[in-house]
């Protein structure tokens, strides 16, 4: 049955006609572009991801930001400095170089740093959270910057970048759930072990011990020192591990989605994250659920410049200024964070320094 | 545990000359201390007496400058929470140790995981231990029910099952019975009795003298951390207690005298409220309070007294009915207004709603009358008429504390109520709305502050009082209201009023007499 003539009624209603034509659009672009889509995604999940372990333990970080530009800054400029010392070809599968590796530790080491410097500042010392993050945010958006400024007068080259793993085209060509398999698997390794550690991290937080602690500590942190619970070890060691993944979503943004690191290309991410981590309820699942929407509004925000709808959707949109499409992600975190998607209840301690029962 | 002779058995818990110093005080003073196995054995003081301390140090939170610890007869140095667990002693904690947001069973596997393997928990076999477990004791309990969804009576429950799950041998319960019903009370006290006959050894804190008279085999008072007596409940009675307690002779009950109430002052009418978080918590209340008398309000908290006073005190916007106040509609009039209407408001919370506990006493003292003369002229305050009404009040309200400027937040409980009280009572009121007004006191502050709200009644005052301690509605009200889910269940004379009646009343609203079904917190 030929449905043109019905297709093209529906799109003579106004109104309807436009949603109609908007949802065309979406199903047009989205799975062309889902490994696109699930690239945004992933520094903002793991972001979210790190955020997720800090506040069901009670420590809000807001230097998520700042801690992904140290660690995108480092493992772009360890990169740069290690290279010439290594030849090896890189491998089939990923990429993989010797200099990328040490790079990614070294990012990965960098984030551990800093957020053991928001543990001490906010656990030892109790000191205020927000400003312990403001503190880093700010100085790692100046010295990376600062840094930035010298080497790039040279204008070095950078250690390369991990590559894409690419799907059997049997696979991401299956009519319907093709473009799923790309999104996930036409990745590199960092993205892919982003989805492994975000499920993990599901189950870690909510079956083992660890997690039931974990919460517990970010809930009712006195109950869980009653049952000889360390409280303090527990948000030390949560905050760490949660900056580590931070620091690997910094690493992508340099040496897996671009070979090259620009003044503050975190770009806002660190905060999208924990209005992602706030509307996935402070579940890694759930989080990683919101990053992908944000992605695909970051995404669309970029597709609607080069490949604009047609038809009457198009002509309105046109109307419109671009910078419009590009704000779509930080408007929809903006309303989220207003309440739209119904009040979600953070942990009880979220932020609260905790005072041991002293033993003196 | 067990001990051959079987007639003289060995201390399960002895605690030998403990002294605690802080700073400035000696909250320990040589106290022993001997619980024998099966024993409840209360221990009877006053706030501050230095209850807590002791059990803290046997509890492993705080090291004790001088004496030992024995357990079955051998010192042992007792380093932390987790050690005293490891060593068979739980603690019940006055304000309940339990994560609301988790289930009950995960609520007692915490710190204690049943494991299937190294990392993952084993819930199944967790949730079959503590269903065996509950009972053992007598009750059936849903391990995956939330904490925080259940009534204050089964949290106790919890409570204990935490500690029993642990294989407790001695525990400790600290006030356990301050926010139950009587017929809650009752319960707990029927599981403590059981725990007691299989062996368990109990202490016993409190300072309501008739609970310690009927659960304790023995009872040891302290006062200002030192050992001050101890009684059998059989050689001794409430007012023997109670002066080993205070120290002197007190008077346990305020005479109330009769009341001679008369128009009404305050008047309510169909009145409905929300809670924060939107759910109706004040379903239509109808309530008189006339001149002259005190109305209590007795209710498991909980039940919407919160949002009751909120609503007529003009801290919470009714969603429907009236509030009239000497025949003026007053409803959804602010707190000032409010408050130039001649009505008093003691919250429940002195902390966070009574007192700004940053700011001085003198200025706490002139909360709620600092814009007006003589106070302040436009927007210039007189330093000079603060501090003097200040020195007055604290004179004629026996507020002790080293001077008028001196932070709300370093006096004492009693001292801080008897602020609240001075500046709320301390001049000609239509009505009065007193929330929780001795939560937390000693029983001297209490007698104080009881014989001002009988002295402001007499005036010709409308006094209305919300309590969770049905003892204080019981001895002080001349009507009682028991509020259940919302609602005004009930009306009885606070003379004639019968305590388990309206205990039954406040568990079950009246409908349900089985009084053993878990209420659901209404929401």
């Amino acid at each position: 049955m030929d449905i043109t003539p019905l297709v093209n009624g529906l799109y003579g209603i106004p109104v309807l006609g436009l949603v109609f034509q908007a949802i065309g659009y979406l199903v047009a672009v989205i799975p062309p572009n889902s490994t696109s889509i699930m690239s945004q995604a992933t520094p903002l999940a793991l972001a979210a991801l790190c955020g997720v372990l800090c506040e069901r333990s009670g420590v809000v970080n807001i230097g998520i930001e700042g801690t992904m530009l140290a660690s995108a800054f480092t493992a772009w400029v360890v990169g740069v400095a290690i290279n010439p010392m290594f030849q090896a070809a890189p491998t089939d599968v990923f990429g993989i170089t010797i200099p990328l590796v040490i790079a990614l530790i070294a990012a990965i080491g960098v984030a551990l740093l800093i957020s053991a410097l928001h543990a001490w500042l906010s656990i030892s010392l109790r000191a205020d959270q927000i400003i312990s993050g403001t503190i880093i945010n700010i100085a790692a958006f100046g010295v990376t910057g600062y840094l930035d400024q010298l080497i790039s007068k040279t204008s070095p080259a950078g250690a390369g970048e991990f590559t894409r793993f690419t799907p059997p085209d049997a696979l991401t060509n299956l009519p319907g759930v093709g473009w799923i398999v790309s999104m996930f698997l036409n990745q590199g390794p960092i993205a892919m072990s982003a989805i492994v550690l975000i499920v993990g991290a599901q189950v870690w937080l909510f079956r083992s011990r660890w997690g039931l602690r974990t919460r517990a500590v970010g809930e009712h942190p006195r109950a869980a020192e009653t049952v000889g619970i360390d409280v303090i070890r527990l948000r030390y060691k949560n905050v760490m591990i949660g900056g580590m993944f931070a620091g690997l979503g910094g690493a992508f943004l340099s040496i897996e989605a671009t070979n090259s690191f620009q003044l503050g290309m975190t770009n806002g991410r660190g905060f999208i994250a924990l209005a992602a981590m706030i509307m996935g309820r402070w579940t890694p699942l759930g989080a990683f659920a919101s990053a992908l929407l944000f992605a695909t509004f970051l995404q669309l925000g970029q597709l609607i410049n080069i490949a604009p709808p047609g038809g009457d959707l198009g002509t309105i949109m046109s109307a419109v200024p671009a910078q419009l499409f590009d704000a779509l992600p930080y408007i929809l975190t903006i309303v989220i964070l207003a309440g739209v998607v119904g009040r979600s209840v953070p942990p009880a301690a979220d932020g609260q320094p905790y005072e041991r029962e002293s033993a003196t | 545990m067990t001990d051959q002779t079987g007639t003289s058995l060995a201390p399960a818990l002895e605690m030998r000359g403990i002294t605690k110093r802080y700073p400035g005080v000696v909250a320990n003073d040589g106290i022993n201390l001997e619980v024998r196995p099966g024993e409840i054995h209360a221990l009877l003081g006053e706030n501050g007496a230095g209850k807590t301390t002791l059990m803290n140090v046997l509890y492993g939170l705080a090291r004790p400058d001088e004496g030992e610890i024995l357990l079955d007869g051998t010192a042992v140095r007792i380093a932390g929470p987790a050690d005293a667990i490891a060593r068979g002693i739980n603690m019940v904690h006055q304000h309940f140790m339990l994560v609301p947001v988790l289930s009950v069973a995960d609520n007692i596997l915490l710190g204690e995981e049943t494991m299937a393997n190294r990392v993952f928990l084993d819930r199944k076999e967790a949730h079959r231990r503590i269903v065996e477990l509950g009972r053992r004791f007598g009750f059936e309990i849903d391990p995956e029910a939330r904490v925080g969804s259940l009534s204050v009576g089964w949290q106790q429950r919890v409570e204990i099952l935490k500690a029993l799950y642990r294989n407790a041998r001695i525990l400790v319960l600290d006030e356990p019975t301050a926010v139950l019903t009587p017929q809650e009370t009752e319960e707990i006290f029927a599981v403590l009795r059981r725990l007691a006959s299989e062996g368990h050894s109990i202490v016993f804190i409190s300072h309501k003298l008739y609970e310690v008279l009927e659960i304790a085999d023995r009872i040891t008072v302290i006062r200002r951390g030192r050992v001050v007596g101890q009684r059998r409940p059989a050689e001794t009675n409430e007012d023997d207690l109670a002066e080993l307690m205070v120290g002197r002779e007190v008077q346990l009950t305020v005479d109330r005298g009769i009341s001679h109430p008369g128009e009404p002052v305050l008047r309510l009418s169909g009145l409905q409220a929300k809670d924060d978080r939107g759910n109706l918590a004040v379903r239509g209340v109808d309530l008189d309070v006339r001149a002259g008398e005190i109305l209590g309000i007795a209710g498991v908290a909980g039940n919407g007294q919160d949002e009751l006073v909120e609503a007529i005190i003009g801290l919470r916007h009714p969603t429907a009915g009236t509030v009239t106040l000497a025949g003026a509609d007053m409803t959804g009039r602010s707190p000032r207004d409010m408050n130039e209407a001649a009505v008093a408001y003691v919250p429940a919370d002195r902390h966070r709603f009574g007192l700004i506990t940053p700011f001085s006493l003198a200025d706490n003292l002139v909360l709620t009358s600092y814009y007006r003369r003589p106070y302040a002229r436009g927007v210039i305050r007189d330093g000079d008429a603060i501090q003097r009404d200040a020195l007055s009040s604290i004179e004629r309200f026996d507020i002790r504390t080293p001077s008028a400027m001196v932070t709300a937040g370093t006096l004492s409980g009693g001292n801080q109520q008897k602020a609240v009280v001075a500046r709320e009572f301390d001049r000609d009121l239509k009505l009065l709305v007193l929330d929780q007004p001795t939560r937390g006191l000693d029983v001297g502050s209490i007698e104080f502050i009881h014989r001002q709200v009988i002295a402001k009644r007499d005036a010709g005052t409308a006094v209305l009082l919300v309590s969770a301690e049905l003892d204080e509605v019981l001895e002080m009200s001349d009507r009682i209201g028991v509020m259940y889910a919302g609602r005004i269940v009930a009306i009885v004379e606070g003379r004639t009023a019968d305590k388990n009646e309206v205990g039954l009343l406040m568990a079950t609203g009246g409908a349900d007499r089985s009084g053993i079904t878990p209420v659901e917190v209404p929401a």
